[in-house]
């Protein structure tokens, strides 16, 4: 494991917008930092422009005049992807069909003029690191998906780039699958310590994978912060809604509690507001008895997940609540529920213009 | 009621009838006619034993490959940059291009006389530049350049919906790990290509092959197997000779095209 990890180069993107030559503008100005090692997420919806900043990242676009993309400080951005030194794995996984499995890892080092010794002991080693010993002379469409994945990941790692670059390796996948090789995907990559910049527009794998997530959004960035601050704290309620289930709940502040149909939920901190937007998460709402609670409402459904059940709450807010209550909890559609929610779990978001 | 099976049967028999017409009698009929000459059987050696005929066949065979590796590696490079860049009359170039797919081999010939006949447009002005005219219409490089100015268009096409095929990561991966636009052409790029290549090179091959109309119009000194048989079917009523170079053509022009697709079979196995 050795031979492939620890020389992550450290990337810096400064002032790169992208407008296509169609005129279409796929990336507003956006600088950002990824420190040697780290994982960082590009997190959105398809057409948010995380795709065209990896690209230029790799060196596949290049940003519009006055953008700059630095590895290690070095001024990268007139250096064609030949030339920067970054493994990439596509959503594709652009296999070569021409060659095998072996061929396919070993295609970059062979590029480089590495003796066929030194060529085939590498090739062992990531086979081993990434499970698919044994395919070495398999021919590309004798691979199952989940087998061509890991050979893109191998030959992608083999040149021990400095970067590395992958743009939804995953989707091609099926549910079951997909979470598998996540675990084991996030595994390899710490394991490696390659500056490592993933694409997706799965928030569960961001979650997991990334140090740290950008959410993007209409070609912009929307939120950059560990997985814990972009669930807990969103800036905006497009961030609250694209990562995880998010109530939004729009109401009156009178003093530190929003007023709504169902009664009072007082927020951490002070304030009046005429229109206050906030968020609060299905897990942090706790279903309680209806006598005493200064919120309530009725349950309109129970959906039983397993475990955990969801249940949907109507008359508590203008727009039905969404709960996550543990599986335990015995309560039928039609009945009426307090509803504690702590202050701390309720989190405003700036109102819209 | 018809079984549903009876009722495939029905629908497969104009198919029949039609394939038993036009197809399988006339090609036993020929075989049949070509076995009928003064050599019986041994008729159909003669396109080999015969020098006049082996040497038209070798002739016909060099020309035919000439041709087909010519357009390929033309058609290739104009296929790529075609399907890859988007510029103004591009939509109008290609459709200059495929336009003699319409031409039938006569007007073919009659285009080469144009430019490089007695009257020809190359020859005058070499006659202006060098004081000499270049006359060649009527040679085998006529022949090469009327071959290839409709195969070309044949080609070009297939290159072009394979191109556009292509998964443009491939090149893109290929980069990363550091190749060089050449090596990228070389190790990714042609390899993918080679189904297109066998498939489109085989037409262009086999028309060539047959092609008559150019030759016909062309012919004052160069012999090709089609103007061969018909010399000897026409001129010398001689009907089982032609009907045994008929099935001499075709046979030889299939087992060089077998020959091309074993030979290429594995790379096109593992593009598939």
């Amino acid at each position: 494991m050795s031979i492939v990890s620890g020389h992550g180069a450290a990337v810096r993107i400064e002032k790169c917008g992208k407008t296509f030559a169609d005129g279409t503008r796929a990336l507003e100005l956006a600088t950002l930092d990824i420190a040697r090692g780290e994982t960082l997420v590009l997190l959105g919806p398809s057409g948010c422009g995380k795709t065209t900043m990896l690209r230029i990242i790799a060196g596949l676009e290049l940003p519009d005049p006055g953008g700059k993309v630095l590895f290690d400080g070095k001024d990268m951005t007139s250096v064609p992807i030949e030339r920067r030194n970054v493994g990439m794995v596509f959503q594709s996984y652009a296999l070569f069909p021409n060659m095998s499995v072996a061929e396919n890892i070993a295609y970059g080092l062979k590029i480089r003029g590495m003796p066929k010794a030194e060529r085939t002991a590498r090739v062992a080693e990531l086979v081993d690191l990434t499970n698919i010993a044994g395919l070495e002379n398999r021919r590309i469409d004798q691979l199952s998906g989940g087998q061509r994945q890991r050979v893109a990941l191998a030959r992608a790692v083999a040149i021990r780039p400095g970067i590395l670059l992958l743009d939804e390796p995953l989707t091609a996948l099926d549910a079951a699958l997909r979470e598998r090789l996540r675990s084991e995907l996030n595994r390899l990559l710490r394991a490696l310590g390659i500056t490592t910049i993933y694409v997706t527009h799965d928030q569960a794998e961001a979650m997991e994978l990334g140090d740290r997530v950008v959410v993007m959004r209409k070609g912009a960035i929307a939120q950059i912060g560990s997985p814990r601050e972009i669930y807990f704290a969103p800036k905006d309620r497009f961030v609250a809604e694209f990562i995880g289930a998010a109530n939004i709940v729009e109401a009156p502040l009178v003093n530190g509690q929003l007023v709504l149909p169902g009664g009072q939920l007082p927020i951490a901190g002070e304030g009046s507001r005429g229109d206050a937007i906030a968020m609060i998460r299905p897990e942090t709402i706790r279903i309680v008895a209806a006598d005493g609670s200064s919120l309530s409402g009725t349950i309109d459904s129970v959906s039983f997940i397993g475990d955990r059940q969801r249940f949907v709450i109507t008359g508590a807010s203008h727009k039905p609540l969404t709960v996550d209550a543990p599986n335990t909890i015995q309560a039928k559609a039609g009945e009426q529920v307090g509803l504690s929610i702590s202050p701390d779990a309720v989190r405003l978001l700036p109102s819209e213009n | 009621m018809l079984s549903h099976r009876s009722f495939v049967w029905f629908c497969l028999l104009p198919l029949g009838v039609v394939t038993a017409a036009f197809f399988l009698l006339p090609m036993a009929r020929l075989l049949v006619t070509g076995a009928e000459g003064p050599q019986g059987l041994a008729g159909y050696f003669a396109i080999l034993s015969e020098p006049r005929y082996r040497a038209t066949l070798i002739n016909t065979v060099l020309l035919s490959i000439a041709t087909t590796v010519t357009t390929l590696i033309v058609a290739t490079i104009a296929g790529i940059f075609l399907q890859r860049h988007r510029f103004p009359g591009r939509a109008v170039l290609i459709a200059m291009l495929t336009f003699p797919l319409a031409f039938p081999g006569v007007v073919v010939g009659f285009m080469i006389i144009l430019l490089a006949g007695r009257q020809g447009l190359i020859g005058d002005i070499t006659n202006r530049l060098v004081g000499e005219k270049w006359v060649f219409a009527y040679s085998i490089y006529g022949l090469f350049l009327g071959y290839l100015y409709f195969s070309i268009p044949r080609v070009i096409l297939t290159v072009m919906a394979a191109v556009q095929k292509l998964d443009p990561g491939l090149e893109e991966a290929a980069r990363s790990l550091g190749a060089s636009p050449w090596a990228v052409q070389r190790d990714v790029v042609l390899p993918a290509l080679v189904p297109a290549f066998v498939a489109s090179g085989a037409i262009a091959f086999a028309t060539a092959m047959g092609a008559f109309g150019t030759a016909f119009t062309l012919a004052t000194n160069i012999d090709v197997l089609p103007m061969l048989i018909y010399t000897e079917f026409t001129l010398a009523a001689n009907f089982a000779t032609s009907a045994a170079l008929s099935v001499g053509l075709g046979v030889i022009t299939w087992c060089i095209l077998a020959l091309a697709r074993s030979f290429t079979g594995g790379a096109v196995a593992a593009a598939g």
